[in-house]
């Protein structure tokens, strides 16, 4: 291990190994014993998790893996049978989901959620917090509540910019490209003022020219202080920019750690991520079958 | 055939206290369905509880605004009873128990039991006193150029018309604010609004109960130039109320008013046209009833031609709302 990553593991969780469930030097969200069942199938069953704060953490996993439901439990969107969980010391369970943005929280949607039918910037002022506008007598008076509503205007502009999507803010959001979409979903999270973003699969779907920036904007997410928890199948992209990966299968956390050690534990690959991840798909399905005397190599060992 | 009176009793339903009334509760299913997504297909059950509660309230001696006043009130707590276990479930459950409840509503005012207080389906009357009483305009008849009215008829034009305006008026206030970009918001994807932090149960219930005002004053704007009959609230009400809002528009102001307005134009035009082929012997394998039954299938046959060619109204926008969401 380099010295780099010895540093990075040593302040997440102090001199403690990277073995599942393991204690965090400083907290933001902790699970606890949480367990979900749909009829027969343990879609989840957590023991324990704790994710580190200011940090980029990917959660991968195979399909199936229970990765999107314990996002959507963490969050509230589903119930789970038992188990409590807490953010920032406070406990979430049973809570709405829409309480948990006013705490901090925030969460984007696997199938992006913009609101196609009002625009661009109306997605960005829609997501502020504590608009006096949005109280059903205040709104009949603009004078209580435009001056406020001008303030989100210029501080959406501001982040429109940054995410490219300025010139487009007078467009429906439906008009957007897939890829736009995801980028409009995390400006707009971003209108929150989050500690926590929780982002769910950003990258699907978007194309390989985006891919570099909004790279670049989860990164940059961590710099302004904020923390990010996101799900991922493109084990490139989780090796590029996570600081801690933890790997679920089959609703268990099975593996957590550095990014670079957990990529290359033989159990994850082969038993997770299928052993063929860096080679021709060919391989792994039989339809191609190398000469005698080879074998399938994989890249970086 | 009288073209004249034809067209003239056709241009009088453009201002009719009716139309005012359709307008209205068309007005308050909009706030439903054109900005919320609300399947509301019990908006006669609104209109039924202004009429009855107005009248009940105006025959037990209570004056004009106390009557009106407690329309309000039971609209509103009609809201709670309908909202509270619906609106936490998908879109769908809210239509079928606003339809429900309509029914029910319209069975209880109509069972012999309640004679005394409903008058079952003789219905009620004898309840515009005190409405006449704040009447300023002098007894007499009055000239509009297409027919002379009396002065109860041009106090009600003139106060269901203000109404009309002023609802205007404050709904395009609530729809331009950020409390109306919620509702839109919620209109398209629920779970993207409440991910964002925002209590949309509450704001489904506030939408609710809003229309359902609308819905109750319309009851009692519709009943003040008639009778209460229990009757004229079956679900044919809320169905017309539907074809005037998607007629001129969901998602629109002015829509529900021009969609009233067009609605009865249309059902005169072809009243008059339909009766006088009847009287002048051009249909002659029909009678009057009969005839006036094909009014409504005109009705009907609207509506299709609507959805086909223009799904978003005559004011909408198709980007924004068609039948298609």
């Amino acid at each position: 291990m380099s010295k780099v990553a010895k540093a990075t593991q040593a302040s997440l969780i102090g001199n403690l190994s990277p073995v599942p469930g393991v204690k965090k030097v400083d907290p933001i969200l902790i699970a606890d014993g949480v367990t979900k069942r749909y009829g027969g199938l343990q879609a989840i069953d957590v023991a324990h998790v704790e994710i580190p704060r200011n940090a980029i953490v990917a959660l991968i996993g195979p399909n199936g893996a229970g990765k999107t439901t314990l996002f959507n439990i963490l969050t509230g969107f589903e119930t789970a049978d038992s188990g409590s969980w807490s953010y920032d010391g406070k406990v979430l369970n049973g809570k709405a989901p829409h309480l948990l943005p006013k705490l901090g929280m925030i969460r984007t949607f696997q199938l992006t959620k913009v609101l196609g039918l009002l625009t661009v910037m109306e997605n960005m002022k829609l997501a502020a917090l504590k608009q006096t506008g949005e109280r059903l007598l205040a709104s009949f008076f603009p004078f209580l509540w435009s001056r406020q509503d001008r303030a989100l205007e210029l501080e959406a502009t501001d982040i429109l910019r940054r995410f490219k999507l300025l010139e487009k803010q007078a467009d429906f959001a439906a008009g957007l490209s897939g890829g736009q979409r995801k980028l409009l979903e995390m400006a707009r999270a971003l209108m929150t003022h989050p500690k926590l973003i929780m982002l769910d699969e950003p990258m699907a779907g978007v194309n390989p020219a985006l891919t570099e920036s909004l790279l670049d904007h989860i990164k940059n997410l961590k710099q302004e202080g904020m923390t990010v928890l996101f799900v991922e199948h493109d084990v490139a992209m989780v090796r590029e920019i996570s600081d801690w990966v933890i790997v679920m299968a089959e609703g268990k956390i099975v593996a957590e750690g550095l990014p670079d050690q957990v990529l290359k534990d033989p159990a994850v690959i082969d038993a997770y991520l299928g052993s063929h991840q860096d080679s021709d798909l060919g391989l792994a399905t039989g339809r191609i079958t190398l000469p005698t005397g080879t074998k399938a190599t994989r890249s970086g060992k | 055939m009288d073209f004249q009176s034809i067209l003239f009793n056709a241009l009088n339903e453009i201002l009719s206290p009716t139309t005012a009334a359709y307008a209205l509760a068309a007005m308050g299913l909009a706030v439903h369905f054109g900005y919320t997504g609300l399947l509301n297909f019990g908006q006669a059950a609104y209109m039924l509880v202004g009429s009855y509660s107005f009248a009940i309230a105006t025959l037990s001696g209570w004056s004009f605004f106390a009557a009106v006043a407690l329309g309000i009130a039971l609209s509103l707590v009609l809201t709670v009873i309908l909202g509270i276990p619906t609106l936490r479930l998908r879109a769908d459950y809210l239509a079928i128990v606003t339809i429900g409840a309509a029914e029910i509503l319209r069975y209880v005012v109509t069972t012999t039991g309640m004679t005394e207080i409903t008058g079952a389906s003789e219905g009620l009357i004898g309840f515009k006193g005190t409405f006449d009483s704040l009447n300023p305009i002098p007894v007499g008849k009055y000239d509009l150029g297409t027919m002379v009215i009396n002065e109860y008829d041009l106090w009600l034009r003139i106060v269901g018309w203000t109404l009309v305006a002023f609802v205007a008026l404050m709904l395009f206030l609530l729809m331009r604010s950020p409390w109306g970009r919620v509702l839109k918001g919620i209109r398209e994807d629920e779970d993207a609004v409440r991910s964002l932090g925002k209590n949309v149960f509450v704001l489904k219930m506030q939408a609710l109960a809003i229309g359902g005002v609308l819905g109750s004053l319309a009851g009692i704007l519709f009943v003040l130039p008639r009778s209460v009959q229990p009757g004229n609230y079956a679900t044919t009400l809320t169905f017309f109320i539907w074809t005037i809002l998607l007629l001129g528009g969901a998602a629109t102001i002015l829509g529900p008013i021009l969609g009233a307005m067009t609605f009865w134009v249309i059902l005169s035009l072809t009243q008059g046209v339909l009766y006088g082929l009847v009287e002048s012997g051009i249909i002659g394998f029909m009678t009057v009833t009969q005839v006036g039954q094909i009014r409504f299938m005109l009705v009907g046959l609207l509506l299709m031609l609507l959805v086909i060619y223009r799904p978003q109204g005559i004011l909408g926008n198709k980007k924004e709302m068609s039948f298609g969401v």
